[in-house]
């Protein structure tokens, strides 16, 4: 497939990147390119300009400063896989980075242009959402931090402004919880058919909390907070978490997504299936 | 002694291009000049066409022409069909290479932009404006064969494209004496063969002089310089087409296309050369589908489990138009094989070809066999549940007994040479078929849905007499040749008129014919592909590369080495009755130390200074093979799976394929085929659907959707043979490409069966999506 | 607009105004006598397309080539060293895995990328890593064979 024509510009720093935006309206940013190409091939996008961000430095790179773990929004998720940091502060967003598409696209596919796509299959969503992950946003305006759960607003569609870049990703860290992901990927595109994240803080056998989200399923991640509700205070066995996984269904609205592969019905039935997995994989981190 | 190289795995000689990026396929050619094409198609199932305006499109950057069907028409005659099934009433609708006034699929051409580069041909479709008026439209075959669906052409009543019928026995007093009947509804899914090459074509026209030169992923380019004779009207003697390096084909490069066509008149028109290559997505619309099948199929049987007979209907889609070989795929190479390897004595099916609003459908893997295939196997599997017998048992029961020269079937076939009991016993006894069902048992006991799905088959392959190929409609011969030609230096060029497209017989035939006169393979060039070099002959098929054209090539290397042996007589001043050929070398009877080497002899019939008399100079020979019958690969597969009942989720744990393709040339290769066709087979099981929806768009139209078969979702194969030869092949070859595919569909789709068989499940389509095995179990657990 | 670039593909240093828009791939392709690298699909699933860039493996078509301005990217044609075939190409050959050939050069360096992750992979390693590329003749069991075999043969180096 072969793109449209577009104009293409390189910035230097956020601040150029920023002011780029607003010279070029309907401009998109681009990064690793791995949501944006794959639309630009196939004609669904035809921005009049793209503006690359690709090699901003200070984009990138993993860091923990006291007790956050900062990922920069140019990482690629292969690193994001990788780190060691992220897999004792936020394993389950290590789960999630290294089961995107494949090696080669983790290699160059980023974390922030991954939830600034926002695609309702992809990994990362539910999972900054049951972390409850801060996401680092520089505009026009200034900089703010928006919530994962605020960040995600719908199909397609973030809370991110026309002229904003979204920097990095913030995590709380996670060292006396554990965190999972679960996945049922497709089998062509492995895109997220479900994706629940899972993060429980445990006493013992015992559940002191539980964050849970949902993706792929929905239009945007949901948390699942009557199964958030149901896990607390119970013990981490097979019934407990089943019980508690079956209560899905009243977390997940009525905007469930179906296609050719997995009808809605079908889906919807998954869902107590994959929370239980990621909170019974989330549960024997936080022994 | 030298060692044989027939039967030896040696490494193939094709790869030391292909490892290193330097083989050159279709889309690889740059020409001085050439531009390139795109394909305008049409988004609607079906419509009529109404105005195109393409001013703007002419005035893009970089475009050189537009081309809708009015300007094609002269140009380019409609495409031909070529498998002319007799007896069948079939209808042929017209089929425009560019439409002119109703579209009939989404992918149909309505308009071909030339410009520059890619990207600027691109850029000017979107610059075409085409009135469409929306028609209704259909695209299961069995709903457009019912009165009141739309209507495709208006000359074939009913879309029906043909009814063919085939019977053998008495199949009514089969049915009427039946202590069991079972009966099934089976749909043979919509498959898109996805060979990893997309089809492209490159076209270069002197206009003064009226030569062509068509580079072509095809898989048989002499049939292609014809039939492109036929379209564009070039004549065959002024045109050369070649398929250079070919990506697969798996059926779907089997097929003349209407994209080579008119890229041919663009370079005609032009008197540039002219590119164009398909996306996939492109690919996804434009390149033939295969199976589609509807069946309806009832087996009769004895309480004890002897077979009586086979009865069924089938509806086999056909497409918008009939592709190349259509017609023949799901009748001959289907109905023809019901007897399985049962010898089932009584067998009655008919056949309708029923035109859709959908891509055409041609030969995918296998073609037509694997489709009659899992009808039997399926209905032994449902027979055995209805008596409460074995499976393997079953088929114990009824395997027709060793031959070695020749079973017939009652219809029409006659068996070369088989023992399918011992494949099956080889398999059951690998594979320890007992303690398989032993842990299946102790699973069960535990909530564990473990299956076992077998598969015995017999296929046939080598296509074939051509005699045959006239009584049977299919409008060509299907001989092959081979010329066999040693330089002085004893270096041999080889010339075959089949095309191999990844099968490696650059490596096999170098094998043949290395031992056959007595130098190395390494000594021996295999030529292929390009109609101004090589002999005619009738392309790479239906397993039928080395069952046909490796028995030319034998039989001209044996003429080769009949003549070497005058030759060498007479260097030796022997007499040639006096003369053998051992260890690769021409001698005298008992004085081994009396011998000439094949370059010996190939410098002394070069320079001819010394010849014997009446004995022509050089050492090359050809002949043309016409094979006396088809050969009958057959096999045993064994599937193991489990279902996880949570999800609908089918993991395959393991499979043990047994296949006899008569001696293995080269073993290796052999079971790559066997690897890859099995893949092939499991991935229409399990993953592969081309789906349309209501109004006849591909759903799953591209790689996003559409689920090939990854690494990660297999076990290893376990691959085993048994070897029978073929009685009438020169070197008792059968052929191996499909076996694969042809056995193990219904190998999964039986242990997948057998693992919900105590739930109750008794049908679920393929291929079995989490979802659809899910729904399943969720209906039968709540049924009881 | 067109747009200069600079990149080293195998060693050797191009030059050349593009279009923003033309994917790596075509770049690579339209150099002339860089043809190894394929187009096998249009939605990044099939990887023939892979190559090295700056030592890493990427889709090639899922990248414009002003992105690779000054990489350094290594494709099928420069992974044997001097005429030397790489142990990867010679397990390929040696093990059949390969049949029409056409996915091989994705396949090669996606394994290439598998093995600088994991030096000692095993079968279910291999057939996870190569999860991004797409065979349709082998059945990918004579590439896990090869991938294994290469990674034995770099063992012993």
């Amino acid at each position: 497939m072969y793109p449209a024509d577009f104009a293409y510009y390189r910035a230097s720093s956020v601040q150029d990147a920023g002011r780029l935006l607003s010279e070029h309206p309907g401009a998109k940013l681009l990064a690793g390119g791995h949501s944006l190409i794959p639309l630009l091939k196939l004609r669904l996008a035809v921005p009049p300009a793209l503006i690359d961000v690709g090699r901003i430095a200070d984009l990138s790179g993993i860091s923990v400063a006291s007790d956050r773990l900062r990922i920069g929004a140019l990482t690629p998720h292969a690193e994001v896989a990788a780190s060691s940091e992220v897999a004792t502060h936020a394993a389950a967003l290590a789960d999630a980075a290294g089961q995107i598409g494949d090696p080669a696209v983790r290699n160059r596919g980023t974390v922030g242009g991954n939830i600034a796509h926002a695609d309702p299959a992809s990994d990362l969503p539910a999972v900054l959402c049951a972390l409850d992950a801060s996401i680092g946003i520089v505009g026009a305006g200034g900089d703010r931090t928006v919530s994962a759960g605020e960040f995600f607003l719908g199909m397609m569609t973030t809370a991110l402004g026309e002229d904003e870049i979204v920097t990095h990703v913030e995590i709380h860290s996670g060292q006396e919880h554990g965190s999972a992901y679960a996945k049922f990927p497709h089998p062509a595109s492995r895109f997220a058919v479900i994706g629940v994240a899972a993060v429980v803080t445990a006493d013992g056998d015992t559940c002191r909390s539980a964050a849970v989200a949902l993706g792929g399923l929905l239009p945007a991640p949901v948390r699942a907070s009557h199964v958030e509700q149901a896990i607390g205070g119970q013990p981490l066995n097979e019934a407990s978490i089943t019980e508690a996984a079956a209560r899905a269904g009243d977390d997940l609205g009525d905007e469930i997504l179906g296609d050719v592969f997995a009808s809605a019905d079908y889906r919807q039935a998954m869902a107590p299936v994959y929370v239980a997995r990621a909170l019974t994989a989330a549960a024997a981190r936080a022994r | 002694m030298a060692t044989r190289l027939f039967g030896s795995g040696i490494r193939r000689r094709e790869d030391p291009r292909l490892i290193t990026g330097s083989a050159t396929y279709t889309d690889d050619l740059a020409l001085p000049g050439m531009v390139h094409a795109a394909m305008l198609r049409s988004p609607h199932a079906h419509a009529t066409v109404g105005a195109i305006n393409i001013s703007r499109a002419q005035a893009a950057p970089g475009v050189l022409a537009v081309y809708t069907g009015k300007d094609t028409r002269e140009g380019l005659q409609p495409m031909p069909c070529a498998w002319l099934v007799p007896d069948a009433d079939l209808k042929v609708a017209t089929y425009p290479c560019i439409a002119t006034d109703t579209v009939r699929y989404v992918g149909d051409i309505v308009a071909v932009v030339v410009a520059e580069d890619c990207y600027q041909a691109y850029d000017a479709l979107d610059l075409i404006d085409v009135e469409y008026d929306a028609l209704p439209s259909v695209t299961n075959p069995a709903e457009a064969a019912r009165a009141g669906a739309p209507q495709l052409h208006a000359d074939v009543d009913k879309n029906q494209a043909f009814h063919w019928a085939v019977s053998g026995g008495d199949v009514d007093a089969a049915f009427k004496d039946a202590e069991v009947v079972v009966k099934e509804r089976i749909v043979q899914q919509r498959l898109i063969p996805n060979a990893m090459e997309p089809r492209a074509a490159v076209a270069q026209y002197n206009q003064a002089s009226g030569d062509l030169t068509l580079w072509n992923t095809t898989q048989n380019p002499h049939i292609l310089r014809f039939l492109n004779s036929v379209v564009t009207g070039v004549p065959e003697d002024r045109a050369r087409v070649i398929a250079p390096e070919v990506g697969g084909g798996f059926g779907s490069k089997i097929p003349v296309y209407p994209g080579e066509f008119i890229t041919v008149f663009c370079a005609k028109q032009l008197g540039r050369p002219v590119k164009w290559n398909e996306t996939r997505s492109e690919n996804y619309q434009a390149t033939t589908h295969g199976r589609d099948h509807v069946q309806e199929v009832e087996l009769a049987a004895k309480k004890d489990g002897t077979i009586t007979g086979l009865r069924c209907t089938v509806w086999a889609g056909m497409g918008a138009y009939l592709s190349t070989a259509a017609p023949g795929i799901p009748t001959i190479l289907h109905g023809l094989m019901l007897p399985a390897c049962y010898g089932i004595p009584a067998v009655k099916e008919d056949v309708y070809g029923v035109y859709t609003n959908t891509t055409p459908v041609e030969a995918y893997r296998g073609a037509g066999r694997p489709e009659a295939t899992f009808m039997v196997e399926r209905m032994v599997d449902r027979l055995a549940g209805e008596i409460g017998m074995d499976p393997a048992d079953v088929r114990k029961k009824n395997l027709i007994a060793a031959f070695d020269d020749g079973h017939d079937t009652v219809t029409g076939l006659t068996y070369d040479s088989g023992d399918y009991p011992t494949a099956l016993e080889k398999l059951l006894s690998h594979a320890d078929y007992t303690a398989l069902r032993t842990e299946q048992a102790t699973a069960r006991t535990s909530g564990r849905h473990i299956g076992l799905g077998l598969s015995t088959y017999v296929e046939m392959c080598g296509l074939g007499p051509s005699q045959v190929a006239g009584a049977i409609g299919f409008q060509g011969g299907l001989w092959e040749s081979a010329i066999v030609r040693v330089h002085p230096t004893g270096k041999v060029h080889v010339f075959i008129g089949t095309s191999p497209h990844g099968q490696g017989e650059e490596t096999t035939f170098a094998q043949i014919v290395a031992d056959e006169i007595g130098v190395g393979a390494d000594d021996v060039k295999v030529i292929h592909g390009d109609t101004d070099t090589t002999p005619m002959g009738w392309g790479t098929y239906g397993s039928r590369t080395t069952a046909v054209g490796g028995a030319a090539l034998a039989k001209a290397a044996r003429k080769v080495r009949d003549k070497a042996k005058v030759i060498a007589a007479h260097l030796l001043e022997a007499a040639v009755e006096d003369m053998e050929f051992v260890d690769g070398k021409y001698s005298v009877k008992g004085s081994p130390d009396k011998a000439k080497s094949l370059a010996d002899v190939a410098l002394m019939a070069n320079v001819a200074w010394n010849m014997p008399a009446d004995v022509e100079a050089g050492l090359e020979a050809s002949t043309f093979y016409d094979p006396p019958n088809f050969t009958f690969p057959f096999g045993a597969h064994l599937a193991v799976v489990e279902v996880d009942p949570a999800t609908g989720q089918v993991d395959l744990k393991r499979y043990v394929a047994i296949d006899d393709c008569g001696p293995q040339i080269n073993p290796v290769i052999v079971e790559g085929q066997v690897h890859g066709g099995v893949v092939q087979g499991i991935g229409q099981a399990l993953w592969e659907h081309a789906i349309y929806d209501d109004s006849g768009q591909l759903v799953t139209g591209s790689l996003l959707d559409y689920a090939l078969p990854r690494a990660a979702r297999l076990p290893e194969i376990e691959v085993l043979s048994t070897v029978t030869p073929s009685p009438h092949h020169p070197l008792g070859v059968k052929g191996i490409g499909e076996a694969g595919t042809i056995a193990s569909t219904v190998a999964v789709y039986n242990a997948v069966m057998d693992a919900l068989s105590p739930l109750g499940v008794e049908a679920i389509d393929m291929p079995f999506t989490p979802e659809r095995v899910w729904r399943a179990i969720q209906q039968a657990t709540k049924g009881h | 607009m067109k747009v200069p670039i600079d990149i080293t593909i195998n060693g050797r240093s191009y030059q050349r105004d593009v279009e923003p828009r033309q994917l790596l791939v075509h770049f690579i392709r339209d150099l002339g006598g860089l043809t190894g690298t394929k187009v096998g699909c249009d939605t990044s699933q099939c990887g023939s397309c892979t190559v090295l860039l700056d030592g890493v493996a990427v889709k090639s078509c899922t990248c414009l080539a002003v992105q690779a301005d000054g990489a350094s990217m290594t494709t099928i044609e420069g992974l044997a060293d001097q005429g030397t075939l790489h142990p990867l190409q010679e397990a390929f050959w040696e093990k059949h895995g390969l049949q029409c050939g056409f996915c091989t050069p994705g396949m090669i360096l996606a394994s290439h990328e598998l093995l600088r992750h994991n030096p000692d992979p095993s079968d279910a390693d291999i057939r996870h890593g190569l999860e991004g590329n797409l065979c349709r003749c082998t059945g990918y069991q004579n590439i896990v064979r090869a991938v294994r075999h290469a990674a034995d043969a770099l063992a012993e180096k």
